[in-house]
């Protein structure tokens, strides 16, 4: 199939377009810097055994939705017709940073949920028109309000009802939505953390991913133990949100 | 991909090589490695150095990780030449690389270690005697080095920092890529012989006469049996198999067991260790024929049993890895096989390897010579231990291999390591301030704390 991701270059998105370009599906790698773009087209090629042709890559910068209109249309003609969105690019930080620092909650605000929308509408306006697949990687952390990433997690409980949405409305006109929620999964991004029970890596939070994408399922949970774990969670009543430190 | 509480709080957190010797500190790692190691005083990949070679000075307890960085950057098809970001691992290349007929020319005993980390220790394999170490095989080194600069160092180019940091365990620079040749294979799969030998001068002898006829030869030994049986154990020879020989299809990858927590010390004690080692020295034949082997267990036969460093328990174990030259005479290979069985099985494990020429690599470990592994759990005499071990190897002009070593003097290595002079005026070349060290450097190299 052919495929569009935007944030492939690092942590789960690397992982899946790796899946992707082993089993010989043609990428365009959309991101900020062209240069770290191309290294990851040249990895992908590598490990396709295609050295580098079948990887296209385009700059569209997730902090700037001026740049979503030229990439899609930059991988649109890289790719011709176009299969699947897939959108792993997220902003994080920690819940102290954000709240001691206005301008980087502004940023995550933005990035994680307005931004990250607009490009979802401006990807399945363009690319996914005549059906398709949109799979974004949202998170656990907007499942319940919790007080370790209750400004991280607002950001994607609010990308969650998006596409839960989307899939409510387009499922039959042909478009299939993936939301993926990843529990703690052990990449860059988390690389500051200390990772708690359950933590995923990237290869194996990848596989499940593409498995999701293959058959169209409209929300995943991994590792699959989150599911459970969020289960529970979200059984917990105030009283005793209030008090746990999870 | 939620923070979890808890996680801001590193004061109590501790880093730790595969022996399980820990210092206070924590490793941070990133994608992006050339930005990760601006400040860092030492960088490591996969941490399966066994003593303290990967862990932070006590100044600066932080350790720049390289796992993530692990982007193949190109690969030349015809030549076999392989460039990649230097966290790529061995694992990684097995899978992509092994189902395509190239392989790494020189293998060391795990798959879970980072082409970076294969430089820095300047790993070798059981082909030793023919194919050397890993630095003969690399080209071309990306670098940065203590003043902050980022370098390209090669033969042709910068060759001192080159031969420096082939086997300078990351002193020299923090490694970003490596570029190197993979060897062409007929196949995937292993044409080999295992086979017992009875005593220490027939093993000797039967290690020498294999090298010549097999491209891999290692040996185990029995250091719990004394007497007529002392240095008695299983020799191991392969070969790459023909297409003629080989199985058609790809050999599967195993199903892996993980040791879920750290395991009591009687598991790697005495009893359990006399057990093991005549049930493995029974299982073998005096007289086999070679047969066809799967690959991993042949190469990686530890690496079946995930997390194998927790059956040593919380103490953790060490490993005293020397090589004794030829010039010494099959002798001092028997005199320290006697140490050891005199000391009364301080030695669960003891891997035994005959040696080719020294490379390029300034603290290069492998000589021509016999090199003899014992792996050791860290009880109240394991410095004692390691401490009259070490005065035999300095004794026979032997060396001990950095890539595992938690517990050898300062003195001891000095003595060891004429090379050591050379090796410490490059590094004042292109690290004037002395900012790259680690816990290893401070103990053995005078580095300050």
């Amino acid at each position: 199939m052919n495929v569009v991701m935007l944030g492939a270059s690092k942590g789960i998105g690397r992982a899946v377009a790796r899946l992707l370009a082993e089993r010989g599906d043609r990428l365009c790698l959309l991101g900020r810097d062209v240069d770290d773009l191309r290294r990851s087209a040249a990895d992908l090629g590598v490990r396709a055994g295609t050295d580098g042709a079948g990887v296209a890559v385009a700059t569209c910068d997730l902090t700037d939705p001026d740049t979503f209109g030229p990439a899609l249309d930059a991988a649109a003609t890289a790719l011709g017709r176009v299969d699947t969105v897939i959108v792993t690019a997220a902003d994080f930080a920690t819940q102290a940073d954000l709240e001691a620092d206005r301008d980087r909650l502004r940023r995550l605000l933005t990035v994680n949920f307005a931004n990250t929308v607009l490009f979802c509408e401006d990807a399945r306006k363009k690319l996914l028109g005549a059906g398709g697949t949109l799979c974004v990687v949202s998170s656990v952390a907007g499942e319940r309000g919790r007080k370790p990433v209750i400004l991280y997690g607002a950001t994607k409980a609010g990308l969650s009802r998006y596409l839960e949405g989307l899939d409510h409305k387009f499922r039959s006109q042909g478009l299939k939505v993936v939301c993926v929620k990843p529990g703690f999964v052990k990449t860059g991004m988390t690389a500051g953390l200390k990772p708690p029970p359950f933590a995923g890596d990237a290869p194996d939070v990848a596989r499940d991913i593409v498995k999701a994408i293959d058959r169209g399922t409209p929300v995943i949970y991994t590792p699959r133990m989150w599911a459970l774990v969020m289960f529970v969670i979200r059984l917990l009543p105030r009283a005793v949100m209030r008090r746990i430190g999870f | 991909m939620s923070s979890e509480p808890g996680s801001a709080g590193h004061d109590d957190a501790r880093v730790a090589g595969w022996g399980g010797v820990s210092v206070p500190g924590r490793e941070v790692r990133s994608e992006d490695l050339e930005r990760l190691t601006r400040d860092a005083v030492l960088t490591r990949g996969l941490a399966r150095s066994y003593g303290d070679s990967s862990l932070p000075p006590p100044s600066h307890p932080v350790v720049a990780g390289s796992v993530l960085a692990d982007r193949l950057l190109s690969f030349d098809a015809e030549t076999g030449r392989l460039r990649a970001e230097a966290g790529y691992s061995l694992h990684d290349l097995y899978r992509t690389f092994l189902p395509r007929g190239w392989f790494t020319p020189v293998s060391p005993g795990t798959q879970f270690v980072t082409l970076g980390g294969m430089v820095a220790a300047d790993v070798h394999g059981k082909n030793h005697h023919v194919k050397g170490s890993i630095g003969g095989h690399v080209r071309e080194l990306k670098i940065r080095v203590g003043t902050g600069d980022v370098v390209t160092c090669s033969r042709e180019s910068w060759p001192d920092l080159f031969r420096a940091t082939i086997g300078g365990m990351g002193l020299t620079g923090h490694i970003l890529e490596v570029e190197l040749t993979l060897e062409r294979i007929p196949t995937p799969w292993i044409v080999g012989i295992k086979r017992r030998i009875s005593g220490i001068d027939e093993f000797l002898a039967e290690l020498k006469n294999d090298a010549a006829e097999w491209p891999f030869t290692m040996g185990w030994i029995d250091c719990l049996s004394r007497g007529r049986h002392m240095g008695r154990g299983v020799l191991m020879a392969g070969r790459w198999a023909t297409p003629a020989e080989a199985p058609k299809r790809f050999p599967r990858h195993l199903p892996r067991i993980t040791v879920p927590f750290q395991c009591p010390e009687w598991v790697m004690g005495h009893t359990m260790g006399r057990l093991f080692n005549a049930v493995y020295y029974r299982a073998h034949g005096r007289h086999v024929r070679p047969s066809v082997l799967h690959p991993e267990p042949f190469f990686y036969p530890l690496d079946v049993l995930r997390q194998w460093n927790r059956l040593y328990g919380t103490r953790g174990f060490t490993q005293h890895q020397c090589v004794l030259p030829d010039t010494a005479g099959s002798g001092a290979v028997r005199g320290l096989v006697e140490l050891l069985t005199r000391q009364g099985g301080a030695s669960f494990l003891c891997v035994i390897k005959d040696c080719g020429p020294e490379g390029e690599g300034l603290l290069s470990f492998p000589r021509r010579g016999t090199s003899i592994a014992l792996d050791m759990p860290i009880r109240e005499n394991t410095q004692a231990m390691v401490d009259a071990l070490n005065e035999f190897v300095v004794n026979v002009g032997g060396r001990v291999y950095l890539a595992k070593d938690a517990f050898t003097r300062a003195d001891h290595y000095r003595r060891m390591e004429p090379r050591l002079a050379e090796f410490e005026a490059i590094r004042r070349r292109w690290d004037p301030d002395r900012r790259l060290k680690s816990a290893q450097s401070v103990r053995l190299l005078g580095d300050q704390p």
